[in-house]
């Protein structure tokens, strides 16, 4: 029997397939047994009450998604009343994604949601921070220090810092996040990103610009994991265009420990499900016996000083 | 925390299958009818106004990536048979113009709140212009079932695209049609036809979709004459099961506004608290 249980810090997961913020709620429960997932990661929640952004709030582009929704947020109170209870239905562990617009609003949220029942928080450190004229915290190493200190104190469950692929300095940023005390990275967020209607001339999304996600996404962001976990010495849950087993154990060689699942269950909401059958057969077929002998196996050969970028023909 | 209540996880209600194409014929000029065989199982569970969720057939080429939906035409457990009508407006209904008989069509369903007819509710009006009119004929099957009287008031450009006229006779509707050309479908003419059913056999609730015109007209004379009714609505959607919140719409709740998923909270909605577009 192949075992498909992985450690992200000091949580087991059962196996390594969960879906991503944004792309989960209660009412996938419609479609199939929840308990079949390695973790439940929740939509962001805020404090307070958001209705998130104006419509059209997605439109699809080459195969992929732009989405603008906004984080809308019924609010921490609502969350702990209603939603919590929901995944104490279920063994599998909850994770709890949150957002703040400010770090101290952030850190009172993290301690809000440090509750019975939640077994790690997702820090979603990728959205506008009020404070630093609305980018992301995730974009600089030193804001992503500054914020991930103030939530270290602010609970002692697991954190994982979701990172933001809009930075250029990737593994600069992991490390501050790590030395700031996250339990686990997760690599990546959705690609600022536009699209615009040539008819109308119009952006085809309400807020004009939103986040890149589905196929298109998965380089960035295995490029992205395969960094950070040489970077750092925390687990890696990859995120990003995962779409089939086979895209999830890039990541999983890449040096990820664990994978989100995100657009790719709009397409097909059974598409996790499918995941962890598939990953149990394709370890089967290569002779193993765990998921864990795949992980951070990329054969890499020598580390590189620098990245050189091949320049194209003429 | 002492006051967390265990609540029992919610059974299946929705499935993702790959259901096999019996036929998809052009009906008029503008409309094609997609039949679709389905688990008698899973159209027991089919309600009026519920939709599926469509992966169109990816042909040489991309898109359409996302689902779309569709909201139900017909559904008979007794021949297995799911339909659904639709226009060739966009890629996706490009794409399911494509199938062909044997083919297969990867549905995820039945999804959102139906259509309810209350008991006490004896005459029933529907309103709806073109394709519109899909969308409530499987209402005239389940006033039928319910043994309600039922008049469908049809509204189109010309006769030759009027829409589902002879399924709702057949399901023994009192039939209006309307159209263009000869300015029958005006709102006036609309309104005058509405005063008429009022003066006459009465009407207990109205039921519409998709037209921005006869929702304003209805909630005008649904205030008027105190009558309720309700409307499917249609909006861009993602998921098709409310968990990522693309597919919201503003509605007039609690004296404010606010955002509702169509997915999830409907796509029918109480016609009074629908904001026109």
């Amino acid at each position: 029997m192949v075992r498909l249980d992985v450690d992200i810090g000091a949580l087991r997961l059962k196996n390594p397939i969960m879906p991503a913020s944004g792309t989960f709620s209660e009412d996938l429960a419609d479609v199939f047994d929840l308990d079949l997932l390695g973790a439940h990661v929740t939509k962001t929640i805020t404090r307070g009450f958001r209705d998130g952004n104006p419509t059209p709030r997605v439109c699809e582009v080459g195969g992929s998604m732009l989405n603008s929704i906004g984080i809308p947020s019924k609010g921490v109170g609502y969350f702990l009343e209603n939603v919590v209870p929901f995944y104490q239905g279920y063994k599998t562990p909850l994770v709890v994604s949150i957002s703040g617009n400010t770090a101290d609003e952030f850190a009172q949220l993290c301690a809000e949601v440090s509750v019975p029942g939640v077994d790690a928080i997702e820090v979603n450190i990728s959205c506008p921070n009020i404070e630093e004229d609305g980018k992301a915290f995730a974009i600089r190493p030193s804001s992503t220090f500054e914020v991930m200190t103030k939530l270290r104190r602010a609970t002692s469950l697991p954190l994982w810092a979701k990172l933001t692929p809009n930075t250029g300095e990737t593994s600069e940023v992991a490390r501050a996040a790590e030395e700031a005390g996250a339990d686990a990275l997760v690599v990546a967020n959705t690609i600022l990103s536009m699209a615009i209607d040539i008819r109308t001339r119009k952006p085809k999304l309400g807020n004009l610009m939103g986040g890149l996600s589905g196929p298109s996404l998965k380089p960035i962001a295995l490029r992205m994991a395969y960094q950070c976990a040489r970077a750092t010495k925390i687990p890696v849950i990859g995120c990003g265009g995962i779409s089939t087993v086979e895209d999830a154990v890039e990541f999983l060689i890449a040096g990820a420990s664990a994978v989100q699942v995100g657009t790719a269950t709009f397409i097909n909401p059974t598409a996790m499900v499918t995941m962890i059958d598939d990953l149990r057969h394709y370890l089967e077929a290569e002779g193993l016996s765990s998921v864990r002998e795949i992980i951070g196996t990329v054969e890499d050969g020598e580390q590189r000083e620098g990245i050189v970028f091949m320049e194209a023909a003429p | 925390m002492s006051n967390i209540h265990h609540l029992t996880p919610p059974p299946r209600t929705a499935y993702e299958l790959e259901l096999e194409v019996l036929s998809n014929e052009a009906v008029n000029g503008e409309y094609r009818l997609l039949v679709l065989n389905a688990p008698r199982g899973l159209l027991e569970r089919c309600r009026a106004g519920q939709f599926f969720h469509l992966l169109c057939p990816q042909m040489g080429g991309q898109a359409p990536y996302l689902r779309r939906p569709m909201s139900i035409y017909g559904f008979y457990p007794e021949r297995e048979e799911l339909h659904f009508l639709y226009k060739v407006t966009g890629e996706g209904t490009r794409a399911l113009a494509m199938l062909r008989r044997g083919h297969g069509l990867n549905v995820l369903g039945p999804l959102g709140k139906p259509f309810t007819i209350k008991p006490e509710w004896e005459q029933l009006v529907l309103a709806a212009r073109g394709v519109g009119l899909a969308t409530l004929a499987p209402l005239a099957l389940e006033a039928r079932r319910l043994g309600k009287e039922l008049t469908a008031i049809c509204s189109a450009r010309s006769e030759s695209v009027l829409m589902s006229v002879d399924l709702f006779r057949h399901m023994g509707a009192n039939v209006i049609t309307l159209v263009d050309e000869d300015g029958s479908s005006s709102v006036d003419n609309v309104e005058a036809v509405l005063n008429t059913l009022i003066d006459g056999p009465g009407i207990d609730a109205f039921y519409t979709c998709g037209s921005n015109r006869l929702l304003k007209l209805l909630q005008k004379v649904g205030t008027r004459h105190g009558i309720p009714g309700q409307i499917a609505l249609e909006q861009q959607m993602a998921c098709g099961l409310g968990m990522c919140h693309c597919c919201v719409r503003p509605f007039r709740k609690d004296g404010g506004i606010v955002n509702l998923r169509v997915c999830r909270e409907g796509p029918v909605f109480d016609i009074q608290e629908a904001v026109a577009w």
